[in-house]
């Protein structure tokens, strides 16, 4: 069984002056095509620093990482920039847009820092305009982000993560910003990705969320300290 | 070994197809700042605008120098009688009412004969008097001239002919006149033939001269002739009916002045011991005077020396402040991409995390230095246009505050006549300067951003 990526008795460590941290102490998780998978637990457990390590933002200290079939644990900075905007969309919990730019330029962004900076052509611009509309957004387009509300600020960075069409969507409390309408749009917009096959993890605090996944698993200390819904 | 790598980490690039956008981008960032971007580009604009300024000045003195070069001849040496100041003069004279001074018929015997690389030595002589036809009158500069004056002052007939070698022989009362004083004297009338009234003498029109440009003057040596108010008359002629003696006695005052000859010219065989040839005249000539600076020695060639001064000053002074307002300008410019790239560090986490490479990072903010110093660089070639006007009004200044006194030395006088003249390749080179600059200074600043922790930067408030 091949799987969209795959996590093998991961350990990260931070050095905090001379003493070590130790954030991950051996993470081993699979995740099939199409998975959805929400992971839970107390703040300082190693939800983030998980997270980044499966997004290709940093390298673990041990184990190994594979995306497809190619260890990310051993690449260069360059290629976990490649990995990065070709095989994984983030979507952050204060969205993270670039201020000074519109809708539009936000959207376009990852396609900026394809391998061999191939043309913005034509495609890609009706690409752009089909994922503004899938968010609904079509007639923001030139609106920039003080201008938007949360929600919409959200479905922007969303429609950026999807751009370039990556397998993987990476997302570190999405909602924690948002009302409980807004967030109900956004997980909708996400059950409609992970329907399309595209494989979701989430970082998240809320049980009503994460029972909108397929599968949750619980951090403590590090490691995984169980899966399965435990309501309350 | 930092700028190495930093350069080398650029290698391959290959962002052409997205550049106009990357320029487009760049531009809307720095236009969040509109008032700080546009101060930091002082330094640029004033740097640029004196490297365009200082070359104008520089070729303008020497565009000035070549043409009166040109003009006077550069194979020619002039010297002139200078009338000296009152002091010696009196001293001199103690026992005359007649101040005697300038160039003597033996010096001019003594240049043309004993040197041997001066080929050609014309005389002249001037008075300004009254000239009269019927009953039109006019002050005119009476020059007895020989032959040659023609075309050593290039000089052309509109009618008839110049003086001859037999009028000078003959000491026949003939006279050419310029073109401003035939029209003034004669109008409608066509002069050829006629008679002008000079000192009681009468003297038959044979030619009249095409109107010239004033020549420009040099310095206090030689004053700007202008052609157009002369008469010409055969040297020879000249001083069997005027004399040497030049009497004034205008308002009651009497004062005599008595001068054989007003200038000689000297045309060298060739341009290469021109200035060799200078010092010999120079050496015959204080010899021959026992010291007394009744004469001037012009050689138009030494006026490219000093088109050289000029050019060597401003040089100089504008090339400090280019140099300075650079540099300067340069460090704003660092200091302000420092400060921006602390302030979007999680911007720089944002595009880090869509995938941009440590490179992508770099040509960034270095496209964003560039734009920035780039725009600087452009408007000041937009100033450095406007330098004849802006030097226009510079000098209109300094004339008030400095040279009122009138004491024009050769160096103000140049001052006064130059006009700048905008190198064209001087404004692509400034430009590219103010390029350079936004690299050097924005590398830095763009290096340190690029090599920012992903995740750091991302947490960054
Ligand atoms: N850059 C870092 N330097 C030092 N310690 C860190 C760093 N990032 C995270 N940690 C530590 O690692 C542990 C896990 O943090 P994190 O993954 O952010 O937890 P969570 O997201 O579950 O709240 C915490 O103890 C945190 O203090
Ligand atoms: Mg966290």
């Amino acid at each position: 069984m091949s799987f969209a990526a795959q996590v093998v008795n991961i350990e990260k460590d931070y050095m905090l002056g001379t003493v070590p941290v130790r954030a991950l102490r051996g993470v081993s998780i699979d995740f099939p095509h199409g998975d959805f998978v929400a992971i839970m637990g107390s703040s300082g457990s190693g939800k983030s620093t998980l997270l980044n390590l499966l997004g290709a933002l940093d390298r673990p200290t041990r184990g190994k990482y594979l995306i497809g079939d190619r260890d990310v644990s051993q690449m260069t900075d360059d290629e976990l920039s490649e990995i990065r905007n070709e095989r994984i969309g983030f979507i952050f919990q204060s969205y993270n847009l670039i201020p000074q730019y519109t809708v539009l330029e936000n959207i376009e962004v990852p396609l900026h820092y394809r391998t061999g900076y191939p043309r913005i052509g034509k495609d890609e611009q009706s690409r752009i305009m089909h994922l503004a509309d899938l968010v609904g957004l079509g007639d923001r387009m030139d609106h920039r982000p003080f201008q938007l509300s949360g929600g919409q600020q959200q479905r922007v960075a969303i429609a950026r993560a999807l751009v370039n069409d990556p397998k993987i969507i990476l997302a570190d409390e999405p909602t924690g910003n948002l009302d409980s309408k807004t967030e109900e749009e956004i997980m909708g917009t996400l059950l409609k990705l992970n329907k399309e096959g595209r494989t979701i993890i989430m970082v998240t605090h809320e049980t009503q969320v994460a029972r909108l996944a397929k599968r949750q698993i619980y951090m403590k200390d590090g490691v995984i300290a169980g899966e399965g819904l435990f309501p309350g | 070994m930092f700028w190495y790598r930093s350069y080398k980490s650029l290698g391959n690039l290959n962002v052409m197809p997205n550049l106009l956008r990357t320029v487009q981008l760049a531009l809307k960032s720095l236009m969040l700042h509109k008032l700080r971007s546009g101060l930091t580009m002082l330094g640029i604009v004033f740097g640029v605008f004196s490297v365009i300024a200082m070359l104008a000045i520089g070729e303008g003195a020497s565009q000035q120098a070549q043409q009166q070069v040109l003009q006077l001849g550069a194979t020619n040496i002039i010297v002139r009688s200078v009338k000296p100041p009152r002091e010696t003069a009196s001293q001199q004279n103690a026992d005359s009412f007649v101040l005697r001074y300038g160039l003597k018929r033996a010096d001019y015997d003594l240049l043309s004969k004993t040197i041997p690389t001066v080929i050609q030595a014309v005389p002249i002589r001037e008075l300004v008097k009254a000239c009269r036809f019927l009953h039109r009158e006019m002050n005119c500069r009476i020059v007895g001239c020989t032959p040659e004056y023609v075309d050593m002052n290039h000089l052309s007939l509109a009618q008839g002919r110049f003086i001859s070698d037999k009028d000078r022989r003959e000491k026949t009362n003939v006279c050419v006149l310029a073109s401003g004083t035939a029209d003034e004297l004669f109008q409608y009338e066509d002069p050829l033939g006629q008679s002008v009234k000079v000192a009681d003498r009468r003297y038959t029109v044979v030619g009249v001269t095409r109107s010239r440009e004033a020549s420009a003057a040099i310095g206090g040596s030689l004053s700007g002739q202008d052609f157009n108010q002369d008469i010409y008359i055969p040297l020879e002629t000249m001083r069997v009916r005027m004399g040497d003696l030049d009497i004034d006695r205008r308002q009651g005052s009497f004062s005599a002045e008595e001068v054989q000859l007003n200038q000689i010219t000297l045309r060298i065989s060739d341009i290469d011991r021109v200035m060799s040839t200078a010092d010999v005249i120079r050496e015959s000539l204080a010899h021959n005077h026992k010291g007394s600076k009744d004469y001037s020695v012009v050689v138009p060639q030494e006026l490219l020396k000093q088109a050289e001064q000029i050019r060597t000053i401003f040089n100089v002074v504008l090339g400090s402040i280019a140099a300075i307002s650079l540099v300067v300008g340069g460090i704003g410019i660092m200091n302000i991409m420092l400060a921006t790239v602390t302030e979007r560090t999680r911007e720089i986490g944002i595009r880090r995390a869509l995938g941009a490479k440590q490179r992508d990072i770099t040509l960034q903010f270095l496209t964003e230095t560039i734009v920035l110093s780039g725009s600087g660089g452009l408007i000041g070639v937009l100033l450095g246009l406007s330098t004849p006007t802006v030097f226009q009004l510079l000098k209109t200044l300094a004339e008030q505050f400095f040279f009122e006194s009138g004491g024009a030395s050769d160096f103000s006088q140049m001052f006064k006549d130059l006009v700048p003249q905008v190198v064209p390749s001087s404004l692509p080179l400034a430009f590219g300067i103010s390029v350079g600059i936004g690299i050097l200074f924005g590398l830095y600043p763009a290096r340190s951003a690029a090599r920012l922790d992903p995740i750091e930067a991302l947490r960054h408030e």
